[in-house]
């Protein structure tokens, strides 16, 4: 069971919470607390907007343990408007032709279970083919 | 400080799914061959590389496994980890335990044993090696990761469908010529362009096997050896690893392997060599995404331009820049975190002489590259012939 | 409103919608699909088609989007809100609350009530009527209830056409800041086992013909007809109403004994296109309303949950609607955001496949 590890990154996973560089003003995601641009501490939070688009993509038909069930499944670069790179699944692409380039915004979908049907359900971000988020 | 540090034996059991033979056997198997070759030398160290052991196999703790299982029981013995760049990692330690002065022989051996485990296992061991919190999380893979880099540098470069279609296509010319090879038969572009995706735009062509195997190499100084040693040697002459972000997401541009780069320029500095020196390149080609960027990092190509090389066969075993001679990891196999020591033993083979029908006809100095995922450890060696009396 | 009648639900400090947001996942499940594999594609259909949850989508995932939306429209600050209050008959975890999900997702935590509710297909307006008394008491500036479900029926089985996937979320706050003012609410409880399902079972039971008269029918209409009389009001007094919708007829049926014409019915009568979502039902034919009503209308709301109960409220429109019902994509976009699946898709995103 790993619930300590997904339990405290909750607040990354459950909505895009990253940092600010309190001295360039550079937006950090995944978190590091170490400004990637200015080498300078960085712990002040900021909540990412979830507005990005498609740096790269591509399909997964042999799934690691755990996502199976969700074969196959589309993963992403996501470039977000705030400048980082994020990997990230793409959902509700069922009609969509996906392509490098395209809108999308973040949602919080279920990622998988920790390992069988008793275990935790692990949330998290992912993204869609923008236009149905609050505006 | 001493620079003659040489490869006095090589090792290897052929790449393949070798269902009836444990780990421990693999690494004996390699290791064995590698002692008898460098005249029965006693390793007083041994430096195991792997990759998924703890995962697919259980098993941990490979130093005194292995150590204990091949007679060694009581010499220094530990693992060395880098994912992919396993081999090379540990090859590193190797060198440096004997250029240290400390260590007079060291043992390096490279085993993975991927068909410990036969389902979704495999995937999710692979995936370890990447930013769990962040990456493996989403459900992603190092293939997928690898399709994502050939997606976006087909994009940005224009790359053709089937641009990348000559890294493989030479690898399978080359695997023809190597015994030890996982696949011997040459394929056609046509072959490649018809072949079945894996992650799109990445087909079953781009992506090396995963296969069991072990390599090993015997180092030690040359002034040790009897002046009647039985076969030409080979010098360590540059050695140099770097390292990466970890996670692909956190690179300010991607469609580079920085690391590379460095321990390229490190490797070559140290040989006091340029890289238009380099006879022929053992690069990592886990995916042919990776020798492209690979073959740019060296400085080989211009960036965006590295699938031209192979397009126009300048890594064809008789272009200007040989790579993969001996089938590279997509003919050879990819044996993980044995792939290292694996390119050693080939590159070794050919200085020597001893390339057999894919010999690169009058080599003296070879470059073989290690990395771990997309380049986040990169670990580059320069190998040179040592002319008699040299 | 005239005097207050002691059945009436009517808080101390007026209260009010200050933000509202649906959900509807994308996936649609023509009813045809389900009569063609169960009834040769014979027989008659209770709607036309069902919503139905992606495989990453459940109770907890479209309660935040909803939430979100929700947020967008009162534009207050989700540390704000005193209650995060999950209706559902779905909720993922048997033991352990969707709310602080919800609550940590939205950015609520940690200085607020959260739990679930359940009350079959009415535990949204009971979280509703629990927020109105939260606000009303002023104990709380701010609280949200929602309303959402994955509802399943056994394959083959009636349920199976209607058994749909969506709903809604509120933030209930002080009158003056609202968007609707919840005039009053009335509740009607009895215990009329019309539909159940046990602990540890998979799919629900129902009373078949039994859902009809003495549940669906008897508790709208007593619910309806209490706080019309209580507070003074005619349906003509309504340009809306919503009705709790299992299927086509009965919302239908219920408005006409109750005295509404079709045309108030309407903007709210979602079943036919996204199927009964339960929980989600009533609550999310009001999202619909309110995106097209004008300042001054007069909502009529009634729920039904079996088991059984209705919960009734008049609602009336401000001002800050026109303001406010733009900030969040409207029921009737989510509704248009569909993708046709057949059954056996269907059965896999519904996890009716076993794979061990």
């Amino acid at each position: 069971m790993e619930i300590p590890r997904h339990w405290r990154l909750r607040k990354q996973r459950y909505g895009l919470v990253g940092e600010v560089c309190p001295h360039c003003e550079a937006k950090i995601f995944p978190p590091r607390d170490v400004c990637p641009d200015c080498g300078k501490e960085a712990k002040t939070k900021f909540s990412f907007s979830g507005q990005g688009e498609v740096y790269s993509y591509t399909t997964i038909y042999n799934a690691p343990s755990g996502f199976e069930a969700n074969v196959p499944y589309t993963v992403a670069l996501v470039k977000l408007e705030e400048g980082p790179l994020v990997t990230a699944q793409l959902t509700d692409v069922a009609e969509e032709e996906v392509e490098i380039g395209m809108p999308v915004e973040m949602v919080t979908r279920r990622l998988h279970q920790d390992g069988d049907e008793r275990g935790l359900l692990v949330y998290g971000y992912k993204f869609r083919p923008i236009g149905f988020a609050a505006h | 400080m001493n620079n003659n540090i040489v490869i006095a034996g090589i090792g290897q059991t052929a790449v393949g799914e070798h269902w009836k033979t444990s780990l421990r056997e693999l690494a004996h198997y390699a290791l064995e061959d590698a002692i008898k070759d460098a005249g029965g030398l006693r390793p007083q160290a041994l430096f195991v590389a792997n990759m998924l052991a703890p995962n697919l196999s259980k098993q941990s703790h490979l130093g005194a496994l292995i150590a204990d299982f091949s007679g060694f029981v009581g010499i220094e013995a530990v693992t060395v980890e880098a994912a992919g760049a396993s081999g090379g990692a540990a090859l590193r330690q190797g060198y440096l335990a004997v250029l240290s002065g400390m260590v007079d022989v060291a043992l390096v051996v490279g085993v993975e044993k991927f068909t410990d485990v036969v389902d979704a296992g495999t995937e999710t061991a692979l995936a370890t090696t990447l930013d769990s919190d962040f990456e493996a999380v989403q459900g992603v893979t190092p293939t997928s990761q690898a399709a994502l880099l050939m997606r976006r540098y087909m994009h940005e470069f224009n790359v053709p469908a089937d641009g990348l279609a000559g890294f493989p296509v030479t690898a399978h010319a080359n695997g023809a010529g190597n015994p030890n090879a996982m696949f011997r038969r040459a394929i056609k572009a046509e072959t490649y362009a018809r072949a079945g995706m894996v992650s799109e735009p990445l087909n079953m062509f781009d992506a090396a096997p995963n296969a069991d195997g072990a390599a090993a190499v015997i180092l030690t100084r040359a002034d040790l050896l009897p002046p009647n040693f039985p076969h030409p040697l080979v010098r360590i002459s540059g050695s140099a690893s770097a390292s990466d972000l970890l996670a692909l997401h956190d690179r300010p541009d991607p469609l580079t392997f920085p690391a590379a780069r460095r321990s390229v320029e490190t490797a070559l500095e140290k040989a006091g060599l340029t890289r238009e020196q380099i006879d022929f390149f053992e690069y990592h080609d886990a995916f042919s995404i990776y020798a492209a960027l690979s073959l740019e990092a060296a400085g080989f190509a211009e960036r965006g331009r590295g699938w031209e090389l192979a397009r126009d066969g300048v890594i064809a075993l008789n272009g200007k820049l040989p790579c993969a001679t001996m089938g590279g990891l997509k003919a050879r196999g990819n044996p993980g975190g044995a792939t290292g020591v694996y390119q050693a033993v080939e590159a070794a083979a050919q200085l020597r002489g001893g390339g057999g029908a894919n010999q690169v006809a009058g080599a003296r100095y070879a470059m073989i590259q290690s990395l771990g995922g997309p380049a986040a450890t990169a670990v580059t060696h320069v190998l040179e012939r040592v002319e008699i009396g040299e | 409103m005239t005097p207050k009648n002691e059945t009436l639900l009517i808080p101390s400090r007026p209260v009010g919608i200050i933000g509202y947001g649906a959900y509807v996942p994308r996936y649609r499940l023509p009813a045809t699909e389900v009569a063609r594999i169960w009834k040769g594609g014979k027989g008659g259909l209770p709607i036309k088609e069902k919503s139905v949850p992606g495989l990453d989508e459940d109770v907890v995932t479209m309660s935040i989007e909803a939430a979100r939306n929700a947020l967008a429209r009162a534009q207050i600050d989700a540390s704000d809100l005193r209650a995060v209050w999950v209706g559902s008959e779905s909720h993922p975890y048997a033991v352990k609350p969707t709310s602080t999900i919800v609550a940590e997702a939205i950015g609520a935590v940690p200085s607020t009530q959260a739990a679930d509710w359940e009350f079959a297909c009415k535990a949204g307006t009971e979280a509703l009527v629990a927020a109105m008394g939260l606000v009303g008491s002023e104990m709380a500036e701010y609280a949200l209830a929602i309303g959402m479900d994955t509802a399943q029926g056994r394959p083959g089985d009636a349920l199976e056409y209607t058994a749909g996937a969506g709903g809604a979320a509120y933030i209930i706050g002080p009158a003056e800041e609202s968007l609707a003012v919840i005039e009053a609410a009335y509740s009607y409880v009895t215990d009329t086992p019309d539909f159940w399902r046990r602990a540890g079972a998979k799919y629900p039971e129902h009373g078949s013909r039994f859902t009809g008269e003495p549940a669906y029918f008897e508790h709208i209409t007593q619910a309806a007809k209490a706080l019309m009389e209580a507070s003074g009001t005619t349906p003509a007094d309504y340009q809306w109403a919503v009705f709790h919708q299992p299927n086509t007829k009965f919302p239908t049926r219920v408005a006409k004994m109750l005295g509404f014409s079709k045309e108030q019915i309407e903007p709210g009568l979602l079943v036919p296109l996204i199927g009964n979502t339960y929980a989600g039902a009533a609550i999310i034919g009001l999202t619909a309303t309110l995106d097209i009503a004008r300042p001054g209308d007069r909502i009529l709301v009634t729920s039904f949950g079996s088991g059984a109960g209705s919960d009734a409220f008049s609602i009336r429109v401000t001002d800050a609607i026109s303001e406010r019902s733009g900030r969040a994509p409207k029921t009737q976009e989510y509704i248009a955001r569909r993708t046709e699946i057949d059954y056996a898709t269907y059965v896999r995103m519904r996890g009716k496949i076993t794979l061990k």
